[in-house]
């Protein structure tokens, strides 16, 4: 334990990534660069999300840690045990008892609180990358609030697929002003972006950090003929049976035999202590 | 009238060497400027500097706005320019490539700029790209179909139709026809040609084929050496040289 510094980065280094977390704060949805660290786990684990967790945790702080919603993942137990080691905080799998979430590719189904703060790993935080190779374009047609392109890759979903098919990274609009990539959270939460807790967005590898105030307005692009839709699979957990959450599709046998889940495993557990019955377990039980 | 643009005493220097220097006209609108000159008269540089994609080292470049009247684009915000240039401007690049998102639909190539100034309506913007893929005499059914997947010919064609589906009034021309082979750059010069009187549009045009400023010129300068030599109505210049140069420009061109 005494071998780190609390949170293993030095403070020096904290102090630089908070202040780059209030200037984002300050500008919701702009990016901020940042001197990011190298850090014990290879880029695209998590990076960026674990510098800013590491810049945000105070030792009173309980930190819970999910990939693509499970607590239970390598990624997830990796992270949860490096802080553990590392800044000695508790840590937790439920929801509502943590203070600092750490999270890669969703967001939590329990509505989160004014006390909480959510800290998203972000692969590749510029929307436009994809339709606009380059940096200095990119940052002028942001400073510019030039975003018609933005539309002309949804408009390319519509006329490939009839349908915009973009499911996760679905471009948003934050506060009237910036666009942003929401990290490739399914475009089932981006509903839940406009939420209590302050969300804080780290990109180690291209040394970005953004974030959204809590209570911000955030809203999801879309044509007027084709509005945005939260979608998920038309099915309810075979585990919990709970009908609002966003499921994982698993294919159990050689048959194709297949079952959905929550992938919130913290939200389906508490779901089956309260009594809750999904058709496999209701199956399994006969 | 009020000139549509108001070039004056315009000058682009490369370190040491002339890009171009002391050059001035007026352009009213409906009206078409050729530009030609050998390779290296300062032509491309002229133009680019009219068009905002290079800052002049001298001169103003006025053009006629539709809110304020004559306005200075050289000296006005860049956020301003950039308007400028996806609606009342457009600019229609030698190499297609240039021009087009090569990754992208030729109908999301149209909409494009549609949708940089506020379409939200994916029904208009379809519909608004399938009218202007039938002007330019691209089938309709390639409307999905990337520009990889076009001619050369058809390239150039969906770049000049994504530049006017805007509608703009003034549209600058860098070697439109350059890299065709002739019998498409007579189909493209007669599209072109009916495009400008349908839509009354201005145009500048660079270009070192006389052919080209002939069919769709005006008036013509002529440039050399990043110095404009001789001015005048197209046919009187063509059929009546007065400098040198341009003596040599016009008798160069073979005779088939």
């Amino acid at each position: 334990m005494t071998e780190y510094n609390f949170a293993y980065l030095d403070e020096q280094t904290k102090r630089m990534i908070r202040r780059a977390i209030l200037k984002g704060l300050a500008i919701p949805g702009y990016q901020v660069p940042f001197a990011s660290r190298e850090m014990p786990m290879p880029y695209g684990w998590g990076t960026g999300g674990v510098q800013v967790s590491a810049a945000v945790l105070t030792p009173d702080d309980t930190l819970k840690v999910i990939d693509q919603g499970a607590d239970d993942t390598t990624n997830a137990i990796s992270i949860r045990r490096f802080f553990e080691k590392t800044a000695g905080v508790a840590v937790t799998e439920a929801t509502s008892d943590a203070s600092v979430i750490q999270t890669r590719h969703r967001i939590p189904e329990e509505p989160l609180r004014d006390d909480q703060i959510l800290v998203y790993q972000v692969p590749i935080p510029e929307p436009l990358r994809f339709l606009e190779p380059s940096e200095v374009e990119t940052r002028k047609m942001h400073s510019l609030e030039e975003y018609g392109l933005m539309h002309v890759k949804l408009y390319e979903d519509i006329s490939q697929h009839g349908a915009i098919a973009t499911a996760y990274a679905y471009p948003v609009k934050v506060e009237g002003r910036y666009v942003m990539d929401p990290s490739p959270i399914p475009k089932f939460d981006n509903p839940k972006l406009e939420m209590a807790a302050i969300q804080l967005f780290g990109a180690g590898r291209e040394q970005r950090i953004y974030a959204i105030p809590p209570y911000t307005q955030v809203v999801s692009l879309d044509f007027d003929d084709y509005p945005f839709e939260a979608t998920k699979a038309d099915h309810a957990c075979d585990l919990c049976g709970a009908e609002d959450s966003y499921l994982d599709e698993l294919i159990v046998d050689d048959a194709g035999a297949r079952m959905f889940m929550c992938s919130d495993t913290d939200y389906c557990a508490k779901r089956r202590a309260q009594g809750h019955v999904g058709a496999q377990a209701a199956e399994d039980a006969a | 009238m009020t000139p549509l643009l108001q070039v004056t005493d315009i000058a682009k220097f490369y370190g040491q060497r002339i890009g171009c220097t002391g050059v001035s006209f007026d352009l009213y609108p409906g009206e078409v400027m050729g530009i030609v000159g050998e390779s290296g008269s300062g032509k491309s540089t002229l133009l680019n500097c009219l068009a905002g994609h290079l800052t002049p080292d001298r001169g103003s470049v006025c053009f006629d706005t539709r809110a304020d009247g004559l306005r200075d684009t050289v000296s006005m915000s860049e956020p301003e320019r950039r308007m400028l240039s996806r609606t009342d401007w457009a600019f229609v690049h030698q190499h297609a490539r240039d021009g087009l998102r090569m990754n992208v639909s030729a109908g999301g190539n149209v909409g494009e700029r549609l949708m940089a100034v506020g379409a939200r309506h994916y029904g208009d913007i379809r519909e608004a790209a399938t009218d202007w893929l039938g002007r330019v005499e691209i089938s309709v059914d390639r409307i999905d179909d990337r520009p990889t997947a076009f001619s050369g010919g058809m390239q150039q064609r969906l770049q000049i139709a994504r530049n006017l589906v805007t509608g703009p009034r003034l549209v600058f021309m860098d070697e439109p026809t350059g890299g065709l082979d002739v019998s498409v750059q007579a189909r493209l010069l007669d599209l072109l040609r009916g495009l400008v009187r349908e839509m009354n549009l201005s145009a500048i045009i660079v270009t070192h084929d006389l052919a080209v400023v002939r069919l769709l010129a005006d008036r013509l300068m002529v440039m050399k050496d990043g110095h404009v030599v001789e001015t005048g109505l197209t046919d009187q210049v063509l059929d009546d040289p007065q400098h040198r140069y341009t003596q040599l420009l016009v008798s160069s061109v073979l005779q088939v």
